[in-house]
């Protein structure tokens, strides 16, 4: 069998197998999830060794009208060149090390066994994004990653947050999927197919009429929704801070590293129709630059760790969304990459961190842990440094290659993004001083002691990509980078982290609580507030509309209206029975009269 | 070429009906035969569908005799892949319902839902106008018996609006069915279809009674009876307090199968008879279908009762087809839009399955849910059943991913190739409708929310999970829902061919 289904279908058998047969035992079914997810990484390794590998060796035909003379076959089939082999890589790499994390950290879990097959289903789901090589296999896997993200938030089902978080999730990513699914038909008309490599071919004909133009710009920008949607731009964000009501190790896998980023993967995977459309690439760079900055600013004010790190994948998403917008696709897969490895480890080191205070969250109640966690402490410092982009970390590269796109773009673009970097550096400063410096805040920060090994094992494993994973040495095996120019721009950038360590520590050394307090970005920019009022009340307005159209208007007004008429009719009518056969006689009799009445004399 | 096989297969659950009648009222013997007869329908349908000829296509199994020769009405069958789909789904869901019954197996019940599955199947696969019509209205008798079955004051209330909303629509249809015989001397649908085909119906009529617009008021009539049955919103009214007052199984039958007659209709009847009446009123007819479909989500998602919810997403998905069917006809012919058209007629025929089976399932569930909560079926008076009723959350949630078309599952299929056909040929009315999809998925995970995660509602602090029985009643359902959705070629290749045919 050919690597790639075994790729594909290795984590669907694991999921397959633990929800129908071994849910009673937990330790097994993890073990199958961890097996699987091992096998795919072999094989995934295998694929990337193999360079004479051949895409498409085998299609499934999933819909097939062709008996009927018409040219509609929809395959499931696979694309394997250089970008699918890295992204094969880094999914199913984090993947293992996360699958590992989460034995430790889901030890005692009730509900282990679903989760393993929560797990297994993501993997499948991702995998099979990554393989897609049309558009509707992709739109089949992009809804499967959201349900298996829907099921993964809620895992801890009982509780109120995490229940409401999931249907946040699911219902936003609908919205954007919407958008995507439009976009795919308008694709689909102008190009008559679906398939990457048809549509490549037929595009140039099209383009060379201007007035596909417009037409192009909103088939990109509907394609862009299910990025929005999927990878939580602005002004569908909201749902991936509340994702953190999931357990930790998915927060690390699906809403940082891999699942998120898969709109970005999209974008670039369907680049060649992006970059026909000049007005959707400025959509695309606007919305990018707006949630990496805005995000940022939000990331500075929250207490939560888990949020802190939420808001930051967001504005790195942000980053990335906006390479793709001034026209760096391989700027945009090149910072994924690098942040899928840093966000893990980050991820994960924060869940250690919540577990070794007892399942705290909050960093004010935290403190002192550079002494109790020191693996935590050095790899956490890794993740914390390629995330600022510091020089010599593997952040500093991919974050430049954007920033440098950016400035040959547009200098408000560039000063946006800029800005971002020293917020960044600020946020994870101040998260990072008030985490593992000054003194214990809690008895639970106080008593805390150092993980187990599976969990401090992939958190080492995580902190060598972390470091290397932007070297041009290394990066060049897994992705083309873009040119590398003299710029100034690694130069400023790396001031402005500097600027933000600095007045990090200089703010919140030594603090025991928040000595600034900005409401505007500690409440979000008041987005949930705003979008209850709005999306909700509207629909339930509209929903008490229809109620009452249903009830009163159609039902009394009009049918009650004609059916009272009905027996108002036969109200009257039944005065005319009378039951009185002499009345009756008399009035046939008359009846007969005027019959010969109107014959004789009205000839 | 007379054979009796589609007569034969029409009669079993009468004689299951009659032979029911008869048995000692012993509740599981009455069961026992019930479903034994439910079932031998079914292995009967599987073996016609096999013997089918998909290659060929067209009708098969053809039988046509004199029947009142004074009047030219003929006994007239057959079958093509639109009839075997449709004969499929009620060989599918009258079992599932008989299952579902299960205390309620009296033999009144049991006798009457095996004449309500004659009836069906002899409406799908009349040819002849008459007796069409007799198996349609027919229908009715059971189903109004059947839906004032709890014998309350509402139920037979919506049981009585049911029955004269239908019988009003059906006059208006078999008006215009007259005044067609009056202008051609035909009840046969297939002769008629010729004749709209080559274009000469409209004549007909026209000519017969001197008067143009007389087409326009004999498909006003056709329309308004089947629009009734679907039902098209604005005439849906009596469709959600049928299926709420109704016992649960009833209502499995009620938007399961008794709804895929109006769509039928609109394939057999109204597409093929008025192909360009409907192509001219085509502004109209999608306006209808889009009403049904923003209506019905936005309907659904203001209800506080897990069956109206239910009731008025079925309005909601039932819309799709109409989305499809009318945009179908408004393509008009072009060999261009050939492919596209393919593509919403197998995404209607697909739909029609895939919602029968789906919202049977789901009000299944309820009615699980109802025998565990003594009739209460609030959106609001559940929370957290999961963690007692993992089983049941598991698989209603499937229906319900199913009901809102998540790809894997049948749901996905037959929406995506509607609006992958209808979006190609009538682009503004198929983004509109698209907006149902997001609505159906805000209440139904509403509902899941509601219902079964969250902290658990103390109130609920013993529900049992679904018993073996009750698994094995709703497990076949699932796995064809994973069945469709993972291969929807399977169910596609029966009714490809036909496809062809009932394009206009």
């Amino acid at each position: 069998m050919p690597l790639p289904w075994i790729i594909l279908f290795a984590p669907l058998l694991s999921a397959a197998l633990i929800i129908l047969f071994t849910q009673r035992y937990k330790n097994l079914s993890a073990l199958i999830s961890i097996a699987a997810v091992l096998v795919s990484l072999a094989a995934s390794v295998g694929v990337f060794l193999a360079p004479e590998m051949q895409p498409a060796t085998a299609q499934l035909p999933w819909l097939d009208f062709s008996s009927l003379g018409v040219n509609f076959r929809i395959p499931i089939g696979f694309t394997l060149d250089g970008m699918s082999k890295a992204m094969l890589i880094v999914v199913t790499a984090i993947g293992a090390l996360i699958h590992i994390y989460s034995w430790g950290y889901m030890a005692d879990d009730e509900g282990k066994s679903r989760y393993f097959a929560g797990l297994s289903l993501f993997m499948f789901s991702m995998l099979g994004i990554v393989f897609a090589n049309n558009f509707l296999m992709m739109f089949i896997f992009w809804e499967l990653v959201g349900v298996s993200s829907y099921i993964l938030i809620g895992h801890w089902f009982y509780r109120k947050a995490p229940s409401f978080a999931a249907n946040k999730a699911f219902i936003c990513n609908r919205i954007g999927d919407f958008g995507f699914m439009l976009g795919i038909l308008l694709v689909w008309v102008a190009t008559k197919s679906v398939d990457f490599e048809t549509i490549k071919t037929t595009l140039p004909t099209l383009t060379a009429n201007p007035a596909f133009l417009p037409f192009a710009t909103v088939a990109v920008v509907c394609i862009f929704c299910g990025t929005i949607g999927k990878s939580a731009q602005f002004p569908l964000h909201v749902w991936l801070p509340d994702a953190m009501e999931g357990p930790t190790p998915v927060s690390a896998l699906i809403h940082a590293a891999t699942m998120v980023a898969a709109g970005v993967y999209m974008l670039a995977r369907v680049y060649f129709i992006v970059e026909t459309s000049a007005a959707a690439m400025e959509v695309i760079a606007v919305i990018g630059t707006i949630t990496a900055l805005g995000a940022a600013l939000m990331a500075t004010q929250q207490n939560d760790i888990k949020r802190v790190l939420a808001y930051s994948t967001l504005s790195q998403l942000g980053y990335m969304v906006m390479a793709v917008g001034v026209a760096s696709p391989n700027g945009a897969m090149f910072h994924l990459f690098t942040h899928a490895f840093f966000k893990a480890l980050l991820f994960l080191g924060a869940g250690s961190v919540i577990m070794a205070c007892h399942h705290e969250q909050d960093i004010w109640r935290m403190g002192g842990l550079w002494k109790k966690q020191p693996i935590t402490l050095i790899t956490f410092l890794a993740g914390t440094l390629a995330l600022m982009g510091i020089y010599g970390f593997s952040g500093f590269y991919s974050k430049d290659a954007i920033l440098i796109a950016a400035s040959e773009h547009h200098p408000v673009l560039y000063y946006c993004g800029l800005a971002a970097a020293f917020l960044t550096a600020f946020y994870m400063t101040r998260l990072f001083v008030v985490v593992f410096f000054g003194k214990a805040r809690t008895e639970a920060a106080g008593h805390a002691h150092e993980v187990s090994i599976v969990m401090w094992l992939p958190l080492v494993l995580l902190a060598i990509p972390a470091v290397v994973a932007g070297y041009p040495e290394i990066i060049h095996r897994f992705l083309p980078t873009p040119a590398h120019e003299h710029s100034m721009v690694p130069y400023i950038a790396s001031g402005m982290g500097l600027a933000g360590i600095l007045f990090g520590v200089v703010l919140y050394w030594g603090r025991a609580k928040d000595p600034i307090y900005i409401p505007l970005l500690a409440n979000k920019f008041y987005f949930d507030e705003i979008y209850a009022l709005i999306v909700w009340n509207t629909q339930d307005l509209l929903a008490r509309i229809s109620g009452f159209v249903d009830r009163w208007i159609i039902d009394t007004a009009i049918v009650r209206c004609l059916a009272s008429g009905t027996y108002g009719a036969g109200f009257i009518l039944r005065f005319l029975q009378f039951g009185n056969l002499q009345l009756y006689a008399l009035l046939f009799g008359g009846g007969v009269v005027a019959l010969f009445y109107f014959i004789l004399f009205f000839k | 070429m007379s054979n009796f096989y589609l007569t034969l297969l029409t009669f079993i659950p009468l004689a299951g009906a009659l032979l029911v009648a008869l048995l000692p009222d012993k509740r599981a013997l009455i069961r026992a035969g019930g479903l034994g007869f439910a079932f031998a329908t079914l292995a009967a349908t599987v073996a016609l569908a096999l013997q089918y000829d998909r290659a060929a296509g067209g009708l098969q199994f053809i039988e046509q005799r004199d029947w009142i020769p004074a009047l030219h009405i003929q006994y007239f069958l057959g079958a093509d892949g639109l009839s075997l789909l449709l004969l499929l789904l009620t060989c599918i869901v009258t079992p599932f319902a008989l299952l579902a019954l299960g205390e309620r197996s009296t033999k009144f019940n049991v006798t009457l839902i095996l004449l309500l599955q004659t009836t069906l199947l002899g409406t799908f696969t009349a040819l002849n106008f008459i007796h069409w019509f007799l198996y349609y209205e027919l229908s009715l008798v059971p189903a109004f018996f059947l839906i004032r079955m709890g014998g309350s004051a509402k139920a037979t209330a919506a049981a009585t609006q049911m029955f004269i909303y239908t019988l009003l629509g059906g006059f208006a249809m078999l008006l215009g069915f007259l005044a067609i015989h009056q202008a051609t001397g035909t009840f046969n649908l297939i002769d008629l279809a010729k004749l709209a085909h080559e274009n000469k119906l409209g004549h007909a009529l026209s000519a017969a009674f001197h008067w143009k617009w007389i087409s326009l008021l004999v498909f006003g009539g056709i329309f308004l009876g089947l629009a009734v049955k679907v039902p098209v919103v604005p005439f849906h009214t009596w469709l959600p307090d049928a299926y709420t007052e109704a016992p649960a199984p009833v209502s499995m039958l009620l938007t399961g199968l008794l709804s895929k007659m109006g769509v039928y209709g609109l394939l057999r009847l109204l597409l093929p008879l008025f192909p360009g009446l409907m192509f001219h009123l085509q502004k109209p007819l999608l306006a209808f279908a889009l009403v049904t479909i923003i209506f019905g989500a936005f309907a659904a998602l203001g209800q506080r009762d897990l069956k109206r919810i239910v009731a008025y997403s079925s309005i909601n998905h039932l819309g799709y087809c109409l989305l499809g069917i009318f945009a179908i006809a408004a393509a008009g012919h072009a060999s261009v839009t050939l492919g596209d058209r393919a593509a919403a007629m197998n995404g209607v025929l697909l739909q029609i399955f895939n919602h029968g089976l789906t919202a049977a399932a789901i009000f299944c569930f309820i009615g699980f849910i109802e025998t565990r909560s003594g009739g209460l079926r609030g959106l609001n008076d559940f929370g957290g059943l999961r963690t007692l009723a993992p089983v049941l959350t598991g698989l209603m949630g499937i229906s319900l991913f199913s009901s809102l078309g998540l790809p894997g599952l049948n749901g996905f299929v037959g929406e995506f190739l509607i609006f992958k056909g209808s979006f190609a040929l009538t682009p503004g009315a198929a983004a509109l409708a698209a907006i149902g999809l997001f609505i159906t998925a805000l209440f139904l995970l509403t509902m899941i929310q509601r219902v079964f995660t969250g902290p658990l509602n103390p109130r609920w602090a013993s529900f049992p999970d679904l018993s073996l029985a009750e698994r094995a009643t709703v497990a076949p359902a699932i796995a064809l829902m994973f069945a469709v959705g993972i291969c929807p070629q399977l169910l596609i290749t029966l009714f490809n061919q036909t496809v062809l045919n009932l394009l206009p």
